[in-house]
């Protein structure tokens, strides 16, 4: 009885959401039309109460779900008695009903945090971004109550669920989806902020300042949230491929290439009062993108290999709140962005040019994902046309792109603000630039192949994170050797992220093109007792036998990774049977090294009693998602610059007939 | 009928991608025949290259491919050959014919433009003035913000 209760009051808890949505998106913005201080100040409370109820009808959901009650639909959908705690609770978000709740979750989060941590901000301004925020919640709180309630009983209760796509069951992706959506769902808050600012009808530094850190904290999140999922394909999907540039994932990636563009573009509004509107429009596409990538996913527009079960009603439904929220603030944009002027002056060789080419090698690269995504679809409408964009594609065409990035990217990040001499810059970075030039070399000469690829990954890895060292070098500023070491501790936060993400970037594309450039693969049948030889390394398969696991069943293979005569590691590739979802999986089993992964899956069994076996050895495979987590790490580092503490405070409240913002 | 082809191809398979019967004695040919698998779409997977897909069909189009290359095709003809049959959806690096033109050229074109763009602005930019938009009492307030 108290299991029905609970679901039911979750049920509840959704639709008053919705409600509080409805009166936060409209009461504060006629208050802060007509300048009535109460009905501005009811959005923090209003905020406040939208994320509670969403996180009450999250638990209920959750609930259902660990206590498998079989009278809702999605846990007979997605769950099953025998399944292991922690994915009965990933079920909640392993389908679209549930994500979608944790994706207003997070919208809603997102919501409640500016309204707590807004307190410095002017009363019309937090009021506008919380209405602007609360609209998007509104429409997306419409989508799952009329779309995809999770919340839908069955009149026939079964005794048991249908168990979790047995994919779904991985830690990388128990934790993907809540990363992803934090960052997906972060964008809103930029485009919150671009929104409000055009309503206001200004932008200043104050502004850049306080629309950052929430561009970071997205941006972040992405970064793991993308890392996640990439490793998880890694190890999950049974060869080891981490990237596939399929529909899905450059869904997510778009949102990430924008939001790295609008991180830096935010600077030069704080710091030069410049590029503002540029800085709007990629704050509103940034949140078009994260929308488009859910329209994507949920549409079946485009196929990909990780939809969700999809249905074209969601899809237009999506369509028309894209419509709305892209439309309306572009219109928007266009009546008001005129007014933006910009204040500072810049020559063309300086910190601000540097990142204008930034942005737009940011911008373009996202452009080429963006059509080669959509291509399938418009050469289908246009040209009767049916044909794929696949990885070969991408790789060509985006790769050079984000080269160049990394090229000028050391060079930009020394040069001074307003006026520069590139020949200046460069007295610096020459020795960097001769050891990357060096080492891209070295790599060269060493390998066997004639790929370019090797070496041009190194080299522009060395020139980053040497690129970085530079930087931090310069800032300690002159002296004696000393002196510029104890400036170390003192430089701000800001600083050293810049430098810890730009390392990581480096780290993670020496890894992809280090794993893409000297990958060995080895496929063969092998009889128990049986060793080969695979690079420097000699596989032994010891024994194959059957095992059982909580939910599964499995044929485990014994094997050891030999080198020089002495046993590496001992690895238990296993391919597994879930009986509830007829459902096979490979259990790839991993040797993780710091220079390289061994990657060992067993097959099927063969004719001859034999056993087909893959051996992959992948060079630098953790490198990849080593760099991500660095790069994720500088995020941190800068979003805890002592500046957006403080500077929280840092437009004071309007002097006359303004409220204190409790 | 989406689920059970995501359950046939994709979402992984006991079954290797490239089998061992399947591949091919000499090295060389072998190396390209898997080159040229990697650019070739399985037709019943979403968004999968026949090297990396357990489907049926994605093996018989390994094994198609091998047998072009044994019986002396060039990569260029082996993929023709399955291009007649199957269609150019079966390639995932699109052709450069036709309307894909604009596919290849976007980027670079967006590039050009972008650029040009941003040097007309800045040269305009670095002529005009700065214009002052804030309250003498903002801008002081935002001296002592920007001190920190």
């Amino acid at each position: 009885m108290i299991r029905r209760m609970i679901t039911e009051l979750g049920h509840f808890a959704l639709i008053l959401a919705f409600v509080v949505a409805i009166v936060q998106a409209i009461v504060p913005l006629i208050g802060a039309h007509k300048g009535w201080p109460g009905w501005m100040a009811l959005a923090a409370p209003a905020a406040s109460a939208q994320f509670l109820l969403t996180l009450g009808a999250f638990a209920a959901l959750t609930y259902a779900f660990v206590v498998s009650d079989f009278s809702l639909r999605l846990v007979v959908m997605n769950s099953h008695t025998d399944k292991p705690m922690l994915y009965k609770i990933s079920g909640v978000w392993g389908n679209h009903e549930g994500s979608m709740l944790l994706w207003v979750l997070s919208l809603t989060l997102f919501g409640a945090c500016a309204a707590w941590f807004g307190n410095g901000l002017p009363p019309t301004l937090r009021a506008r971004v919380l209405a602007v925020q609360s609209a998007v919640a509104v429409a997306f709180l419409g989508f799952i109550l009329f779309t995809s309630n999770p919340f839908l009983r069955l009149a026939f209760p079964p005794l048991n669920g249908n168990d979790l796509n047995p994919l779904l069951q991985d830690p990388g992706l128990a934790f993907h989806p809540p990363f992803l959506y934090l960052g997906y769902v972060g964008l809103s808050m930029a485009f919150s902020f671009a929104v409000a600012a055009l309503i206001e009808g200004r932008v200043d530094a104050a502004w850049g300042r306080w629309v950052r850190p929430w561009t970071l904290a997205a941006w972040l999140f992405l970064t793991i949230g993308i890392a996640l999922g990439s490793w998880w394909a890694y190890y999950e999907l049974g060869w080891g491929g981490f990237w596939f540039w399929d529909p899905v994932e450059n869904a997510s990636f778009m949102p990430w290439l924008i939001a790295a563009a609008l991180l830096h573009s935010a600077i030069v509004v704080e710091k030069r009062e410049a590029l503002k509107s540029w800085t709007i429009l990629l704050a509103i596409l940034a949140f078009g993108f994260s929308l488009m990538g859910t329209f994507i996913v949920r549409s079946g527009i485009i196929t990909s290999v990780h939809a969700f079960a999809n249905d074209p009603e969601r899809g237009v439904f999506i369509l028309i709140i894209l419509a709305i929220f892209m439309g309306g603030a572009l219109t928007l944009y266009a009546a008001r962005a005129g007014a933006m002027e910009a204040k500072g002056v810049f020559g063309m060789v300086s910190r601000e040019s540097a990142l204008v080419l930034n942005n737009i090698l940011l911008a373009v690269a996202c452009f080429v994902v963006f059509i080669g995504t959509l291509w399938p679809l418009l050469a289908e409408i246009f040209m009767g046309r049916k044909l794929s964009v696949g990885a070969p594609y991408f790789n060509a065409a985006f790769t050079p792109f984000f080269v160049a990035l990394a090229v000028i990217l050391p060079i930009g990040a020394i040069l001074p603000w307003k006026r520069a001499r590139i020949g200046r810059a460069m007295r610096n970075l020459w020795g960097v630039l001769a050891l990357a030039v060096a080492a891209g070399a070295l790599a060269y000469a060493m390998q066997t192949g004639r790929s370019a690829l090797g070496p041009v990954g190194l080299a522009l890895a060395v020139w980053l994170v040497g690129g970085a060292l530079t930087d931090i070098a310069l800032r300690t500023g002159r002296g004696g050797l000393a002196r510029r070491i104890r400036r170390l501790g003192t430089l701000p936060r800001a600083d050293w992220g810049k430098a810890v993400a730009h390392s990581g970037l480096g780290i993670t594309m020496f890894g992809i093109a280090g794993l893409m450039a000297w990958e060995a693969e080895d496929i063969r049948v092998a009889k128990v007792g049986e060793s080969f030889v695979v690079g420097s390394y000699e596989i032994a398969l010891n024994d194959v036998t059957r095992a059982e696991g909580p939910n599964y069943s499995a044929i485990r293979a014994d094997m050891s990774v030999i080198r020089n005569g002495r046993e590496v590691s001992r690895l238990y590739p296993e391919k597994r049977s879930y009986p509830v979802t007829q459902m096979p999986t490979t259990e790839a089993a991993i040797d993780n090294g710091f220079f390289r992964d061994v990657y060992l899956v067993i097959g099927d069994a063969q004719a001859d009693g034999g056993w087909a076996v893959r051996t992959f050895i992948k060079p630098l495979a953790n490198w990849i998602w080593a760099g991500s987590i660095i790069m994720a790490l500088g995020g941190c580092l800068s979003l805890s610059d002592r500046r957006f503490r403080v500077a929280a405070g840092a437009r004071k409240p309007a002097p006359a007939g303004a409220v204190v913002a409790e | 009928m989406r689920r059970l082809i995501l359950i046939l191809c994709l979402l992984a398979g006991p079954v290797l991608a490239v089998q061992p019967d399947e591949v091919l004695d000499d090295p060389v040919l072998e190396a390209r025949a898997r080159e040229l698998s990697k650019g070739l779409r399985c037709l019943v997977c979403r968004n999968e290259s026949i090297d990396d897909s357990n489907a049926g069909l994605a093996r018989d189009l390994r094994l198609l491919v091998r047998e072009r290359l044994v019986a002396g095709d060039d990569d260029a003809a082996a993929i023709d050959f399955i291009v007649d049959r199957y269609g150019e959806y079966v390639l995932l690096k699109p052709t450069t014919t036709g309307g894909n033109l604009v596919l290849w050229v976007a980027g670079p074109v967006m590039l050009v433009l972008a650029l040009g763009l941003s040097a007309l602005y800045l040269r305009r930019r670095s002529r005009t003035e700065a214009a002052a938009g804030l309250t003498k009492a903002e801008e002081a307030r935002l001296r002592e913000i920007m001190k920190d």
